[in-house]
């Protein structure tokens, strides 16, 4: 018990002893907030953000694209990935391009958005979905095509249709995949995000940031590099339910239930 | 006790067969020849086990009989209902044992109280909710018996399906198989390199050896058979140097 607390208590330790050195060198004056603001001052303007709606109304405008974007890149992704996965003629049209697309960075096409796009929500989105179509079309894509042939014999020897085939033994075989590309996705949208906020935008956390930079509000800056941290968190964590739901197969291996 | 009896062989050979193959052969490209011009007949309910050295063609013939292979050369009759056990379970780990059980059934004859059924047949009726990857190896290999078995098949391929499990577990599988063919009665194709397991089970040993029959020997033992008979000990060495293994 003792030395749980121990092994607990230690590895936040120097996490820890970071903040207080960090709050101690604000203290003493030797950082001028415009550098850095303190920790108890980040957590006062975060408080104050929170009272006159600023980070609210933000947080729910970058939530709205993230998952806006994030929806758009699953259904492109599966759909494409399907496809190619699934018969020998979507293969050559589809893979070719989407092998040579992916070596492009994502972000390079911010200013090709903006012309094609405006500054609107379109191109927000849209960069979000092309960042992360990649993720979820590559692993599904290898997932499909990875399946055991072992259980594809097993399943024509049962009699099953094609139709069932896919149903039954391919997507199931291919969904531990799919949800790597997820996982990596969902990095991914919040990285084309914050790019696509602070590049252009009215609104949305990245928007708030670059407020703050013309103020030299360091603290502000803070509370929105957190709240990104945040909410890589959260969707991660996210994820992981998600995984745990469809893949409790996986999962129980080591577990014995009757 | 039983002397030689082909008159108890041809008994169950009366009966039309239900698998014929006539004159198939089968090469792979331009290699060498899988099976050169086969001819085998199974009648109903009889129990043949294929034995052969690696390379002999059994698999390729199984895989035939299977529908797994296409039947580029000579003809191939079988029933409609077959099953097919392999060397792994093949479960689908994402379906729980009594779904696998029932995969591919049709909608008419699908409900858990007929897999419940023959799991218990093959005892397992205390991992029927199971997901496949918490099975051991003995009850994976019940779980694909009975998924087989739920289709009522009247030709029933066995391909080494003992050969990856311990050697009690293999015993008790063995004595399962024996016992459940007695009741079904469906003709099996048990593909086996283990002569003691083909002269335990079968009607009828078929030695392949370079894609054609090399040795057909019927096994006129009663059963349950028992190793120390003298006959099981002859027909033993019989088959042994069929597989090219001679006595020091």
């Amino acid at each position: 018990m003792i030395r749980k607390i121990m092994e607990y208590s230690s590895r936040y330790f120097s996490l820890i002893l970071l903040v207080v050195i960090w709050q101690g060198v604000c203290s003493a004056g030797l950082i001028s907030p415009h550098v850095l603001a303190s920790p108890f001052a980040v957590v006062h303007t975060a408080e104050t953000l929170v009272r006159d709606g600023t980070l609210p109304k933000n947080l729910l405008v970058s939530l709205v694209r993230a998952a806006s974007g994030l929806s758009l890149a699953v259904i492109i992704g599966v759909v494409l990935a399907l496809i190619s996965g699934l018969s020998r003629m979507g293969e050559e049209v589809v893979d070719g391009p989407m092998q040579i697309f992916r070596t492009l960075p994502a972000l390079a096409l911010v200013p090709l958005f903006i012309l094609w796009f405006g500054i609107g929500e379109t191109p927000k989105i849209l960069l979000v979905a092309f960042g992360s179509a990649f993720p979820i079309y590559l692993n599904l894509h290898k997932g499909i095509r990875g399946v055991d042939v072992r259980l594809l014999e097993m399943g024509k020897t049962l009699g099953l249709s094609h139709s069932r085939l896919v149903r039954d033994i391919i997507l199931p075989s291919a969904l531990p995949d799919f949800i790597v590309g997820l996982r990596f996705a969902v990095g991914i949208s919040w990285l084309m995000l914050v790019v696509a906020e602070q590049v252009n935008a009215e609104s949305g956390i990245g928007h708030m940031m670059m407020d703050a930079e013309d103020f030299l509000r360091t603290d502000v800056i803070l509370v929105g590099l957190a709240v990104y941290g945040f909410l890589g968190l959260m969707s991660d964590q996210i994820v992981r339910y998600v995984e745990r739901f469809f893949l409790i197969w996986s999962l129980d291996r080591n577990r014995e239930i009757s | 006790m039983n002397v030689m009896a082909p008159a108890q062989a041809f008994s169950t050979k009366k009966s039309a067969p239900v698998v014929q193959v006539c004159g198939l052969s089968r090469r792979y490209g331009k290699g060498p020849v899988i099976l050169d011009h086969l001819d085998l007949e199974i009648g109903a309910g009889e129990f043949i086990a294929l034995l052969g050295r690696s390379g002999s063609g059994k698999s390729t013939l199984l895989r035939t009989l299977a529908g797994l292979d296409p039947v580029t050369e000579g003809t191939v009759t079988r029933p409609k209902e077959v099953a097919v056990v392999f060397q792994e379970s093949r479960l689908l780990p994402w379906k729980r044992v009594w779904q696998n059980v029932l995969l591919g059934m049709g909608p008419d004859a699908v409900c858990e109280v007929d897999a419940h059924k023959v799991l218990q047949e093959v005892g397992l009726s205390h991992r029927v909710a199971a997901w496949p990857l918490t099975l051991s190896g003995g009850e994976a290999q019940r779980a694909a018996l009975a998924r087989a078995l739920v289709r009522n098949p009247s030709f029933l391929m066995l391909d080494e399906p003992f050969a990856a499990l311990d050697a009690l577990t293999r015993i008790r599988m063995q004595q399962l198989v024996a016992r459940l063919w007695e009741k079904h009665k469906s003709a099996v194709l048990l593909v086996t390199h283990d002569v003691d397991e083909a002269l335990m089970l079968a009607d009828r040993v078929v030695v392949l050896e370079a894609g054609r029959i090399h040795t057909d020997i019927s096994v006129p033992l009663e059963r349950p058979r028992r190793h120390a008979n003298p006959v099981f000990e002859d027909l033993r060495r019989i088959l042994l140097s069929a597989l090219g293994v001679t006595p020091e």
